[in-house]
Order: structure tokens, then sequence, then C-alpha cells
């Protein structure tokens, strides 16, 4: 066993690991650390197969972006230290045997697939030949999808904005509820 | 990099996606169903640069794809987090079963 499998097996038990205890944990709070060690996992895996540029988006994104979103709407929503609500049985057991088939199905058919890759010449996923090709305008450019996402997050910061903000009557009523008090 | 073939990666990811249904169908806290969303597009993402390092490595798509994913589950949650705190406000419950208003 050389050292990129042992490191291939430790990346994945932290993936797995983490993304298990993530969705299994009593407190709230933990299940978002798990959540953010499951996260990086992905981002080494990433690293290890050599998409650096991927895996560094990985970890700006997602480890510093999403999962600090969560941690604070965990501490603006719910009681962070106190256990959540476990959920009834027979959801438990039916969701594990749906869960289960699911998984066993697709890595039955994945073992009997058999992946044909290709001969051309391998191209270095580096930031340079990433951004050429999704800048360019050319016959395969992402440049219309560049533009697209772009007006996506402008639009979804305004409608986070519009949705979170208080209507008027709402912080009306709100201070009259604290003069009251 | 000879022994971790693709298929190795292909069960992490397929672990990974059906952990977070798993997470999805028996959490009822709507931040914990959000994070299992998250498992899920992650594993997603794992599958297309899997796939484009091991069968199309003359290619860049899978990179592409994975970044529009990336940005796409951004937008995404930082909605959900939105609808959740104002839900919050409005319910003083974060609880999937008492978000029953626009039910019937």
């Amino acid at each position: 066993m050389s050292a990129s499998t042992v490191i291939f097996y430790i990346l994945s038990a932290v993936i797995l690991g983490g993304g298990l205890l993530a969705v299994t944990a009593h407190k709230i709070f933990r299940a978002a650390v798990f959540l953010l060690f499951s996260l990086i996992g992905i981002a080494g895996l990433y690293f290890y197969l050599n998409y650096e540029f991927l895996g560094a988006v990985q970890i700006v994104v997602y480890v510093g972006g999403i999962v600090v979103l969560i941690i604070f709407s965990i501490f603006l929503t719910a009681e962070s230290g106190s256990d959540m609500k476990k959920p009834a049985l027979v959801r438990v057991l039916f969701s594990f045997l749906a869960t289960a088939f699911g998984c066993a199905l697709t890595l039955w058919l994945i073992k009997g697939h058999l992946f044909q890759s290709t001969v051309n010449m391998a191209v270095e996923p580096s930031a340079r030949n990433i951004g050429r090709q999704m800048l360019s305008t050319t016959q395969h450019g992402y440049l219309l999808p560049f533009e697209v996402v772009s007006i996506l997050l402008l639009a979804s910061m305004i409608g986070c904005i519009v949705i979170a903000i208080k209507s008027p009557k709402q912080a009306v009523a709100e201070e009259r509820k604290e003069i009251t008090n | 990099m000879n022994e971790i073939g693709l298929t190795h990666i292909l069960v992490v990811s397929t672990s990974l996606f059906f952990i977070g249904v798993y997470g999805f169908l028996t959490r009822r806290n709507m931040i914990t169903m959000l994070m299992s969303i998250e498992l899920i597009l992650n594993s997603v993402n794992i599958n297309f640069v899997a796939f484009n390092n091991y069968l199309y490595a003359d290619k860049l798509e899978g990179v592409f794809f994975t970044i529009f994913i990336i940005a796409i589950a951004a937008a995404e949650a930082a909605v959900a987090i939105a609808i959740i705190i104002n839900l919050y406000r409005n319910y003083k419950s974060i609880d999937i079963n008492d978000a029953e208003i626009m039910k019937y």
C-alpha cells in the first residue's frame, strides 16, 4: 500500500465520518462542525486529484462562506446547546431502508459498469486554462452561463434582503410590544 | 495514483449522497435539512471532478459544472437561510412541521 492510497483512505474516512456524524448528531451546533470537517475532507480530495483551483474554491465558498452562514443562523434561531427532538423510530427505520437499498443498487451498477477513458492528450486543470476557456466566446466557452450565474447571485442577494427585512407593520408591532412590556 | 481508480471515488461519493438523503429524510429541523442538501450537492461535485479526471482528462467540462454548482449552492443557501430566519421571526420555531401556513 503506497502513501497515496493511505492518504485517499484517510480523506474518505474524514468525508464519510464527518457526513455521517453531521446527519446523526443530537446537538445542532455539533452537526455544523462535523459538516465543516466533511467539507474540508472534500477539498482535500480535490487537492489529491490535482484540482488545486477547485480545492481553493471549495474552502473559500463552503468552509469560509456557507458553513459560517449556517452557524450564524443557528445562533440566531435555535438553542445551540440543547438537544434536538429525536426523529420517530418508524421514520428512521424506513429512511435507513430506503437509503440502504438505493446505495446498494447504485454501488452494484457502478461495480458492473465498464468505464472507458479517453485517449486524447490531457489538459492541465490550472487556473489559467480554466479561466481561458470559461471566459472565451468561441465554441466551447462558458461566458454566457458565467454571466447568467452572476445575475442569479445578484438576484438572490436582493431576494435575501427583501425576505429578511422587517416590514414596517412588523416593526411597529414589535415596538408596541416593547412599550407595553 | 494507479491503485486508486474511478470506482473508489465513486463509492465515496455514492455513500456521501445517500448519507445526505438519509439526513434529509430523518431530520425535521430546517437548518439540518439544509446541511443535508449541502452534502448531496458536494457528492455530485466529487462525481463531476472524478469523471473529468479519470475519463475525460482532455476537457475541462467537469470543472465548469463543479464551479457553477458551487455558485448556485451558495445562492440557494443564502436564500434558504433568509427564509428560515423570517419564519423563525414569525413562528418562533424552525421545525418543518410548524411551517404549514401555505399547506392547504
